[in-house]
C-alpha cells in the first residue's frame, strides 16, 4: 500500500513539475529596453521596463484599401519584408511562412503582415496577384505597400531587419529574411530565418507559447 | 547527377521547390513528364536565359516571369538539366553535352 502511495505520489510530482515547465517558457523581448517610472492602479510609483515596441504605421493593402497599425491590434503577428520580383531568398521564405499561415489559418488571434521593399514596382494591384498566386486570400495575410522612407525606416529601426537597394544585387534590392513574431503589445518576442525550415517549424511552436501568455 | 543537384539546390530550388513541386501558381512544378518531353529542345534555354512566356504544365497556366541565368556555363544548364528530367517522378535519361550546346547556340 505504502509503495503504490510512494508511487503515486512521486507521478503527481513529476506531472506537476513537468507542467512547472511548460507554463514557465515564456519567448524573450527582443530590441531596446529601457526602465520607466510608472504609476500602479493604486497610484503607487514604481520602476517599469518598457520594451522595444513596433510604432503606428499606415499602408496600403493589397486591395489598395489603407491599413493601419489598428488592424493588429488584439492580435500576435508575423511580420517580414520581402518583394514580389525577388528570386533568391523571397519564394523560400514564403514558401515556409505559408504551411505557418495554414497551420493558424483559423486562429483569430493571428495574422501576418508582408511589407514590400519594392516601393518602384509592388504597387497593391502587383501585390495582390501575388498573393493569390501564392494562395492566399482574405485580410489575415496583409501585403502592404509603401514610401521608400516609411517601409526602410520600420524595418529597420523598429524591426530590425537589414533591408536596402542595391544596383549589384540580382534583383536590385538586398533585405534579410527573418519572420519577426510580434505580440499584442507590439513588442519583438522572436525572429526567425525564414528560409530555414528548422527556425520556421520553432516559430511554429512559439506562436502557442506566445497565445498562453494572454490566457490567464 | 550530384553536381546538377548542387546548381538545382543553388539556382532553381527557391522557387522550383527541394522536390520540384513549384511554388503556388508563381512557379511551376516540374513534374510534368510530358511537358519536359515535348519541350526537350527548348529547356536548356529556358534554363539559362529564363522564361518570359505562358507555359502550360499540368493543365495550369504559369505566365510569372523565369529570371535568366547567364552565369551558368554550357556544362552547368546540361548537368543540371539531367538532373531535373531524371528527378521529381521523370525519367528521360541522358542528355549528351554536345547537343546541349547546340540547344544553346540556337536560343531564340
Amino acid at each position: 500500500m505504502n509503495k503504490i502511495t510512494a508511487y503515486l505520489a512521486s507521478s503527481l510530482l513529476a506531472v506537476s513539475i513537468f507542467t512547472a515547465c511548460k507554463q514557465e517558457r515564456k519567448l524573450p523581448f527582443y530590441g531596446e529596453r529601457h526602465a520607466e517610472t510608472v504609476r500602479d492602479a493604486a497610484g503607487v510609483e514604481k520602476i517599469d521596463t518598457v520594451y522595444q515596441t513596433i510604432p503606428d504605421w499606415s499602408f496600403l493593402n493589397q486591395d489598395s484599401v489603407v491599413t493601419t497599425s489598428k488592424a493588429t491590434d488584439g492580435k500576435v503577428y508575423i511580420a517580414d519584408f520581402f518583394f514580389t520580383s525577388c528570386t533568391t531568398i523571397c519564394p523560400t521564405m514564403h514558401r515556409n511562412l505559408a504551411t505557418v499561415f495554414s497551420e493558424f489559418k483559423l486562429n483569430p488571434d493571428v495574422m501576418f503582415v508582408s511589407h514590400t521593399i519594392d516601393f518602384k514596382y509592388d504597387k497593391p494591384s502587383v501585390l495582390k496577384k501575388y498573393a493569390q498566386k501564392l494562395g492566399v486570400d482574405g485580410s489575415k495575410w496583409l501585403f502592404l505597400y509603401g514610401s521608400k522612407d516609411s517601409v526602410y525606416t520600420l524595418a529597420e529601426k523598429n524591426y530590425l531587419v537589414a533591408v536596402g537597394e542595391d544596383s549589384t544585387a540580382k534583383d536590385g534590392y538586398i533585405h534579410q529574411g527573418y519572420l519577426v513574431l510580434i505580440d499584442k503589445d507590439r513588442h519583438i518576442r522572436g525572429a526567425y530565418d525564414g528560409t530555414k525550415e528548422e527556425q520556421v517549424e520553432q516559430l511554429k511552436k512559439d506562436i502557442p507559447v506566445l497565445l498562453a501568455e494572454y490566457n490567464k | 547527377m550530384s553536381n546538377g543537384k548542387d546548381i538545382y539546390k543553388a539556382k532553381c530550388q527557391n522557387c522550383h521547390g527541394e522536390n520540384g513541386e513549384g511554388l503556388g501558381q508563381l512557379a511551376p512544378p516540374l513534374t510534368d513528364s510530358v511537358f519536359l518531353k515535348t519541350n526537350k529542345n527548348r529547356l536548356a534555354c529556358f534554363i539559362k536565359n529564363g522564361a518570359n512566356e505562358s507555359l502550360m504544365i499540368h493543365g495550369k497556366e504559369y505566365k510569372e516571369k523565369m529570371p535568366a541565368f547567364p552565369e551558368l556555363a554550357d556544362i552547368d544548364v546540361a548537368q543540371v538539366m539531367v538532373y531535373i528530367t531524371n528527378s521529381f517522378g521523370n525519367k528521360q535519361g541522358f542528355v549528351p553535352y554536345s547537343q546541349v550546346s547546340k540547344h544553346l547556340q540556337n536560343c531564340k
